[in-house]
C-alpha cells in the first residue's frame, strides 16, 4: 500500500486547522486505500459497529504482518488508513509495541477510538492486536 | 391553548450549550429526549430534602417518598387512562416491560401456540419473543410491511387464527416512524382470535401519540420515561388489573411478597407482585415530574408542532438531490430516515456531528427490518416538542456540506 507514514500523517494534520479539511484529508486517505476483494467481505473477516462494518484479513510474511482491511464509511476507511500507517507490514512485536491511544491523541482523533463510539475501529485495534500475539507465539 | 417553541425551548437547559462549536441541534429524540428543569429540579429535591426507603419507614421523610413515589403512579394512571393505579407496574423502561410479559407468556405458551409480531420491530419487541417461543416450542410468526414501511393488513389478518396467542406491535417503528392503527387491529384481532393477548411497545407512541389504554383495548401497553422527557432508567408496563393480577411473577424477594416463611411465600398485590426490591424511587418521581409538566400543555398543539417540523423536514429532503426518505407511511411520528447516494450514514453522522446536529445512524436495533429493506442502515432525523424549523434548515445546511466533502 502506497499509504504516506504515521509521520507524514502527522506532520499532514498538524497543518490544517479546521476540521473541514482534516476531514476531507481524512476522507480522502479512505479513497485512496486500495479496496478489499469483495469476496474477503466474509463473515469470519467481519468486525461489527453498530454504525458501520469493517473488515479484516492478515497474512504472514517473512516475519511480519500484512493487513488488508475494508469499512462500507468513507471516513472509516480513511481512519483506517490511519491505523495501517501505524501497523501494517510490521512485526508482531513492533505492533504490540505501538502506542496507539497517543497516536490518535496526537492526531487529535482519540474520540474516534474511544469505546463510545460504535465505528468498528477499537474493536479492529484489538483484532490487530491479537493477531500480532499469536503470531509472536 | 397556544403553543410557543420558544418559550418550551427555556425549559430545556441543554438546548443551549454547544457542540463542536456551533449551537446544539439535538435530533436524536426517537433515542432519547432531553430533560426539562422541572424533572431535574424534582430528582434533586428528592435527594436533597427526602430521600428515604418508600412503603416501609416508619419517620417523615419515608412517608414524603412514598407519598411522592405513588403520586406518580396516579400521575402516569391518570395519563394514559389506565382503569385503576394497580394497572402501572414500574419497570426499568419499555425493554423490561416488555420482558415481564415475555417471561410470563413463556410459562403459558405450548407447542402449536402462535405469536405474532411484525417485520419493524425494535429488537427488543422481537428478540423477547423468539425467546419466549423458542423456550416454549411456540412459533413466531412475522407479519410482512410493505416497501412505503407501512404493515400489511390484509397479510396480517390472514395471519391470524386461533393458536396466536399474543400479538406483539409496535406503536410506531422507531426506525421509520410508521404508526400503526393499533386500536383497530386490537379489535380485529380479538374478534377472530378471542383468546389472544395483544401487547403494544408503546417506546415511541407515548410521547407523540394518543395514549387511552382502555380506548386501544390492548392488554399491555410498554414505555419508558426517557423517550418521554422523563430520566432514564425507569419505565412503564400497564396491563389490565385481571391479568397482571395472576401473571407469572417476574422477580422475587422483597417488597413483593404479602407473607414468608422459609419454605413458601405468596404475593403482594398489585401493583407491587410485579415490582421486587427497592424501586428506583429518585428516577420515579422524576418520571411524575415530567408527566405531570407534559399534562399541563395542550396535547393536540404539541403534536401538531412536531407534525409541522417533520412535515417541513419531509418536504425539503424530498426535494434534496441524492436523497432517499426510508419509511413514507402515511401516518407517521417525527422520524425522517434517509439514505443518501453520496455517504453511508456513518460517514453522514460523522459530519452532522462536527456540525453541532446529533441524529442515529446504523440500524437502529432494527437488523432484521433493514435486511428487509435492503439497506445496511439509515441516517435518522427524530424530532421533539422543542425542534424549529430554523433546527431543520440548520440539518439541511448540514447534510448539503456533508454531500459535498463526499462527493
Ligand atoms: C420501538 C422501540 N421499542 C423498544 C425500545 C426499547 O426501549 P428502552 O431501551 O428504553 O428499553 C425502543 C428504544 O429505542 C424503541 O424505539
Amino acid at each position: 500500500m502506497a499509504l504516506p507514514s504515521t509521520a507524514d500523517i502527522l506532520e499532514d494534520l498538524e497543518f490544517f486547522d479546521d476540521w473541514e479539511e482534516r476531514y476531507k484529508y481524512i476522507i480522502d486517505l479512505g479513497q485512496e486505500m486500495p479496496k478489499m476483494d469483495p469476496q474477503f467481505h466474509t463473515q469470519e473477516r467481519l468486525v461489527k459497529g453498530c454504525q458501520s462494518n469493517v473488515w479484516i484479513n492478515v497474512t504472514p510474511i517473512d516475519g511480519k504482518l500484512q493487513f488488508d482491511v475494508d469499512s462500507d464509511a468513507i471516513i472509516v476507511r480513511g481512519l483506517l488508513a490511519l491505523v495501517m500507517a501505524a501497523y501494517n507490514d510490521n512485526t508482531p512485536q513492533q505492533i504490540l509495541d505501538f502506542d496507539i491511544q497517543q497516536y490518535f491523541e496526537a492526531l487529535d482523533l482519540e474520540q474516534h477510538i474511544s469505546p463510545t463510539r460504535g465505528n468498528g475501529l477499537r474493536a479492529i485495534v484489538s483484532k490487530i492486536r491479537d493477531f500480532a500475539s499469536a503470531a509472536r507465539l | 391553548m397556544a403553543f410557543d417553541v420558544n418559550e418550551i425551548r427555556t425549559e430545556f437547559p441543554i438546548l443551549n450549550r454547544q457542540v463542536h462549536n456551533n449551537p446544539l441541534v439535538y435530533l436524536d429524540n426517537a433515542a432519547t429526549t432531553q430533560k426539562p428543569q422541572v424533572v431535574i429540579d424534582a430528582i434533586v429535591d428528592y435527594y436533597t430534602n427526602y430521600n428515604s426507603n418508600v412503603h416501609r419507614g416508619a419517620h417523615q421523610l419515608a412517608d414524603e417518598a412514598t407519598r411522592k413515589f405513588e403520586a406518580a403512579r396516579d400521575s402516569v394512571a391518570n395519563f394514559i387512562n389506565a382503569s385503576s393505579r394497580c394497572e402501572v407496574i414500574w419497570s426499568a423502561g419499555t425493554t423490561e416491560s416488555i420482558n415481564i410479559v415475555a417471561n410470563g407468556i413463556a410459562k403459558l405458551l405450548k407447542a402449536g401456540d402462535e405469536v405474532l409480531v411484525t417485520e419493524m420491530e425494535h429488537h427488543a419487541n422481537l428478540v423477547t419473543w423468539q425467546q419466549a417461543c423458542l423456550a416454549s416450542g411456540a412459533t413466531l410468526v412475522v407479519a410482512p410491511i410493505s416497501d412505503k414501511g407501512e404493515l400489511d393488513l390484509e397479510a396480517y389478518y390472514a395471519l391470524l387464527n386461533t393458536h396466536t396467542r399474543l400479538a406483539a406491535i409496535p406503536h410506531a417503528s422507531n426506525a421509520l416512524g410508521s404508526v400503526n392503527p393499533i386500536q383497530a387491529m386490537t379489535a380485529r384481532i380479538k374478534s377472530i382470535s378471542s383468546d389472544a393477548l395483544v401487547m403494544i411497545d408503546g417506546a415511541q407512541g407515548i410521547a407523540h401519540c394518543d395514549v387511552d389504554v382502555q380506548a386501544i383495548g390492548c392488554d399491555f401497553y410498554a414505555f419508558s420515561s426517557h423517550k418521554f422527557y422523563g430520566p432514564t432508567g425507569i419505565g412503564v408496563l400497564w396491563g389490565k388489573e385481571q391479568l397482571l393480577a395472576d401473571w407469572p411473577v417476574w422477580q422475587t424477594g422483597g417488597e413483593m411478597i404479602a407473607e414468608v416463611s422459609y419454605q413458601s411465600a405468596k404475593w403482594n398485590t398489585l401493583p407491587y407482585r410485579l415490582e421486587a426490591g427497592t424501586p428506583n424511587i429518585a428516577d420515579v418521581i422524576g418520571f411524575g415530574a415530567a408527566v405531570e409538566w407534559f399534562q399541563q400543555l395542550d396535547k393536540q398543539a404539541v403534536l401538531a408542532h412536531e407534525l409541522s417540523v417533520l412535515n417541513c423536514a419531509t418536504q425539503m429532503a424530498e426535494s434534496f438531490d441524492g436523497l432517499e426518505i426510508i419509511g413514507s407511511a402515511q401516518h407517521k411520528v417525527p422520524v425522517l430516515s434517509f439514505v443518501m447516494q453520496q455517504g453511508h450514514p456513518a460517514d453522514i453522522g460523522f459530519i452532522l456531528d462536527r456540525q453541532g446536529v446529533a441524529i442515529r445512524t446504523g440500524h437502529h436495533c432494527a437488523e432484521p427490518l433493514m435486511n428487509r429493506l435492503n439497506i445496511p442502515g439509515t441516517a435518522r432525523a427524530s424530532f421533539a416538542i422543542y425542534n424549529t424549523v430554523n433546527e431543520v434548515e440548520r440539518l439541511f445546511e448540514a447534510l448539503e456540506k456533508a454531500k459535498k466533502m463526499l462527493a
